[in-house]
């Protein structure tokens, strides 16, 4: 068992429990993760895959703390991890510090022109990574947030992960234009180390190997959003569709 | 066969049964487990219906395709009842024989049967053989008797009798307590009390709740839950029924991998017996608990062997895990609380609940409870599936059980719990196999794999042949295990290619400590095992192929070197033919010459030659 | 698209998007493999995103986006299996058939695999040509394992 069950974590308000963070003692909601909680302690720890808009995922391994007393702990990722009355947790352990810098020399090696990856290793004292790099060029570190964040926020699903562990890549069905496809952009808008091109040029945006063309707004001109987002969002609210041919600005 | 409505309706049922089997009827039990079907079981059975036909024997003769009867190694086999003698190596040509002798005549076909390798005395009888005396077959004990498709031959020994205690005279949780009291842990690797699963299923408030086998049988090397699926459904079946009973679910499913399509044939037959009977359906025995079971086929990914990835799989999502918290018992299937168990662990549960939990926890050590089915293989002279008490010792399964090592080989190693297990030494050749014990030394029980290696075997390439089948197998998802496992069969390829350094055993090392904390599952988190127990245990064979670019157990090619002996060579080009690269030339009869430049070490050359002329070094 | 074949797949099923891959499984097994057309079908049918379907045919290795031949050798690359010459076998085959693991002779006839386990470690090194076993195979036994499939 991880937790020490005493009367002191439930003396408490409604809905919040106590445990030991680095040693003090906290308070925290109840129903929230630990990297919340560890976070409006002040408490800073590294992500690479979280955003507080898509459910966690656990994915790049980063936001890990060590949990329990010795000789029992265990590293577990924070961002899923339930805030539990009695949870004993250490963010900056030896072993939390050798895991996130580990991980962080992997994916140096992985993207060792990715500018957040360098940023981040450095700040854990990685510099150089000992391992091989297949492709220098290469930036995406396969946290899935682009992925997510179109099936989640954006509702379309227009990429996905094709593959798994040597090949695995995000990708558009059959390699091909998706057509599900809105050009919104905020797969690349969210990506953290900026793999997703896309170029907007003479009113016409091109993400994933498709053309989007440009809705400009009745008022001023000024571009507002491809026509097939305005025409996703006109589906989904049931309003016509030229009601979104205003920019915000000039509503 | 009728409709059982009631626990009194099955008990006379199966008294009428027993009343009209004759003890003594001569009997003929075909092997046809995974090890004899590829040897054509079915032709031996086929030859055996027809020489009974001519000799007027079927009525009196029961013949039956059984499950696995272990020693695959001597396949096929046949096993003659009520005398149990054991006939090994049979082939339809050998079956008129058979018939004549010994179901005729009642005379022993010596040469069929088994061969004690020292002393050379015939052993007839299944009970003499030293592979089967050190047994206690508990999952296993039905596979030789019954014939998997027939719900009479289940009944006749026991079958559903549990399921008649439970609904007759237990409430969920006395059946929970029970399956607590008997110590049973999780076979499927995890080793996890099922009776504290199962409690903590059963407190969730949520109405909807699921049962899952998990037959998902990954690992190469193991073939248990195969022959259980194969052999004896109906005991998954009924182990399944009591945990829904116990945790409140009145649906089950069964994961059975892609490659099974004969485990799936025979869990479909079973499950439409017991609908037909009334074991599954909305009112068993008329108790009020409803329970039915669906089959869902894996689509060839081992990482579904991980609880919350097959979970994924089974929502039509790939089979990425998900971290624990929360765990399926409390958030499963479809969100639903779910019990997902072992095939194995469901095979014991019938057993556990007719002859109780005292009995069970009789077997075993203190924190190991009951018997391991292990799947006996590699480099022993008696292969196949073996199933004795927890706490047996790695020395009297290989070497009483197993019959020891080939002849002219030395023991080497032992690999246990699959390619997330490690390679245990003869030093620890005493210890008892249990799930703490195997833990302390580097390894896990995993599944219940045991690959015996000899002194043929590389272990630097044993290493490299998991790490590579493990990164083939990833799912990709979190950094430490997709990018550690492909670094780290980079660096055992260069070790392997005479390119390593002592400073990647170091690197590898630093590299495990991630993998196993930070990786999601036990994919990633035991990949580690097979490196660090042979870097451990076999250091001095690394440092041979770092320092010395040799590989003393001549498996690494590229630290190879084949020549032709001109002495020995009979110029039959037997080697040219096999050549992929034409390295091999000479004319024919006489000597031929291999070229080092453009031989690729692939060692067809050496397989192909009959006359040993071939030499490696 | 082969509607008609598809229809008589879909009726199997309620057409929950949890049936996507016991679909795919039928198709794959109907097919022998998984045509694009047909894919976009399921995707309408039981309301799944196409990019999903794509995820789940590519991380499986049962499917296969591209068709397979008449007869599938699988060559199993277990523990034992490779401890006892599974490699060799494969580069046996491969090199009589022409072929890398993984893909399908020009003529359409055979396809080579390695698989993980075919739970049959006794009769080490296995090999199938579709549903029937070779126990004990070895190089010199190949040619003629080929022989009665061509």
């Amino acid at each position: 068992m991880v937790w020490k069950i005493t009367d002191e974590i439930f003396d408490t308000m409604a809905g919040e429990v106590r445990l030991t963070i680095n040693g003090f003692s906290a308070q925290a909601p109840q129903d929230q993760s630990l990297l919340v909680t560890l976070r409006q302690q002040g408490i800073d720890i590294p992500t690479l895959c979280h955003h507080s808009d898509l459910p966690s995922e656990g994915q790049c391994r980063l936001c890990v703390v060590e949990i329990g007393e010795w000789p029992r702990t265990r590293i577990v990722n924070s961002c899923t991890y339930p805030t539990e009355g009695g949870l004993v947790v250490q963010t900056h352990s030896e072993r939390v510090l050798q895991a996130r810098a580990m991980v962080l020399e992997l994916l140096l090696a992985r993207c060792p022109n990715a500018k957040v990856i360098k940023d981040l290793a450095a700040d854990h004292g990685v510099h150089e990574s000992r391992f091989k790099t297949d492709d220098p060029e290469e930036l995406c570190i396969l946290c899935g947030l682009c992925v997510r964040a179109c099936r989640d926020i954006v509702g379309v699903s227009a990429i996905s992960m094709k593959g798994r562990s040597p090949d695995k890549q995000v990708a558009t069905p059959f390699l091909e234009q998706s057509a599900a496809c809105i050009g919104c952009g905020s797969c690349a808008f969210i990506c953290p180390t900026n793999v997703i091109p896309y170029t907007e040029k003479d009113g016409i945006r091109t993400i994933w190997g498709r053309n989007f063309e440009l809705q400009p707004c009745a008022k001023c001109g000024n571009y507002i959003a491809p026509k097939a987002q305005l025409e996703h969002w006109a589906k989904l609210t049931g309003d016509p569709v030229e009601s979104f041919y205003t920019c915000r600005d000039c509503r | 066969m009728p409709r059982f409505e009631s626990v009194d309706h099955l008990r006379e049922y199966r008294r009428q049964l027993m009343a009209r089997l004759d003890p003594k009827q001569p009997q003929v039990l075909v092997c046809a487990g995974p090890g004899c079907l590829p040897m054509g079981s079915d032709e031996v059975a086929a030859a055996f219906r027809e020489e009974l036909q001519k000799n007027g024997l079927e009525g009196k003769v029961a013949l039956k395709e059984c499950g696995c009867q272990g020693l695959c190694a001597r396949a096929v086999k046949v096993l003659l009842r009520p005398q149990e003698i054991a006939y090994q190596h049979v082939t339809p040509e050998d079956v008129p024989e058979i018939v004549e002798a010994t179901l005729k005549n009642g005379q022993v076909v010596e040469r069929l049967v088994y061969e004690d390798p020292e002393t050379h005395n015939r052993l007839a009888c299944k009970a003499d053989i030293p592979f089967y005396k050190g047994q206690q077959p508990v999952v296993l004990r039905k596979l030789d008797i019954i014939d998997p498709e027939s719900l009479d031959d289940y009944l006749a020994l026991g079958g559903y009798r549990g399921l008649r205690k439970v609904l007759g005279e237990m409430s969920p949780d006395d059946v929970i307590d029970a399956v607590t009291k008997s110590g049973l842990r999780g076979r499927g690797g995890g080793g996890f009390p099922t009776g504290r699963k199962w409690r903590i299923c059963a407190d969730e408030l949520e109405e909807v709740k699921f049962i899952i086998c998990n037959g998902d049988e990954g690992d190469p090397g193991a073939f248990m839950d195969r022959a259980v699926m194969e052999g004896d459904p109906h005991a998954i079946l009924e182990g399944m029924i009591i945990g829904g009973y116990a945790i409140g679910a009145s649906k089950g499913y069964i994961y059975v991998r892609h490659e099974y399509p004969l485990a799936v044939k025979r869990l479909a037959r079973a499950i439409d017996q017991a609908r037909e009977v009334g074991f599954l359906g909305p009112n068993i025995f008329r108790s009020g608990f409803g329970f039915d079971i669906k089959i869902s086929r894996g689509a060839g990914a081992f990482v579904c062997g991980e609880e919350t990835a097959l979970i994924a799989s089974m929502g039509g999502f790939i089979g990425e895990p998900s971290p624990r918290p929360p765990y399926p018992a409390q958030h499963g299937l479809f969100g639903q609380p779910t019990i997902i168990n072992n095939v194995e662990t469901w095979a014991n549960i019938p057993e556990i609940i007719n002859m109780g939990a005292d009995w069970f926890a009789g077997i075993g050590t203190e924190k190991s409870k009951g018997t391991k089915v292990f799947s006996l293989v590699g480099a022993v002279n008696q292969t196949g599936l073996v199933e004795v008490p927890m706490g047996t010792s790695l020395k009297h399964i290989i070497y009483d059980l197993g019959g020891g090592l080939r002849p002219g080989r030395e023991f080497k190693a032992v690999q246990t719990g699959g390619p997330s297990g490690g390679c245990i030494p003869s030093q620890f050749l005493d210890l008892p196999v249990d799930y703490d014990s195997l833990q302390s030394v580097g390894s896990i029980m995993g599944s219940g794999g045991m690959i015996v290696m000899d002194d043929t075997s590389c272990m630097v390439d044993v290493a490299r042949y998991f790490i590579s089948f493990l990164y083939e197998e990833s799912c990709g998802k979190c950094t430490p295990c997709r990018e550690g496992l492909k670094h780290l069969l980079f660096f055992l390829d260069e070790i392997i290619a005479g390119r390593g350094e002592m400073a990647h055993l170091d690197l590898m090392e630093e590299l495990c400590a991630t993998m196993a904390s930070a990786s999601i599952c036990g994919l990633g988190q035991s990949a580690v095992n097979p490196v660090r127990s042979t870097i451990k245990y076999f250091r001095e064979e690394y440092e041979a192929h770092i320092r010395d670019k040799k590989c003393h157990a001549l498996v690494c090619r590229p630290l190879l070197k084949y020549t032709i002996d001109p002495e020995t060579c009979t110029g039959c080009l037997a080697c040219v033919r096999e050549c992929p690269v034409g390295a091999i030339s000479g004319l024919k009869k006489e000597a031929q010459e291999l070229d080092q430049e453009l031989c690729v070490k692939c060692g067809l050359c050496y397989e192909a030659c009959q006359f040993d002329a071939v030499k490696v070094e | 698209m082969d509607a008609q074949r598809l229809d008589s797949i879909l009726t199997r099923y309620d057409c929950d998007p949890w049936d996507l891959i016991p679909v795919l499984q039928d198709i794959q097994d109907s097919y022998s493999y998984l045509p694009k057309d047909e894919l976009q079908e399921v995707s309408s049918r039981l309301n799944v995103p196409l990019t999903q379907i794509f995820s789940v045919a590519t991380f499986f290795k049962m499917f296969s986006l591209v068709p397979k031949g008449r007869h599938q050798v699988k060559v199993c690359l277990g523990t034992t299996c490779h401890l006892r010459g599974g490699a060799r076998l494969v580069e046996s085959l491969s090199n009589k058939l022409g072929i890398e693991p993984g893909y399908t002779t020009k003529d359409m006839q055979f396809s080579l695999e390695t698989v993980g386990c075919l739970g049959s470690c006794a009769q080490a090194p296995v090999m199938m040509v579709d549903d029937k076993y070779f126990g004990r195979s070895s190089v010199d036994k190949v040619p003629k394992i080929l022989k009665l499939y061509k």
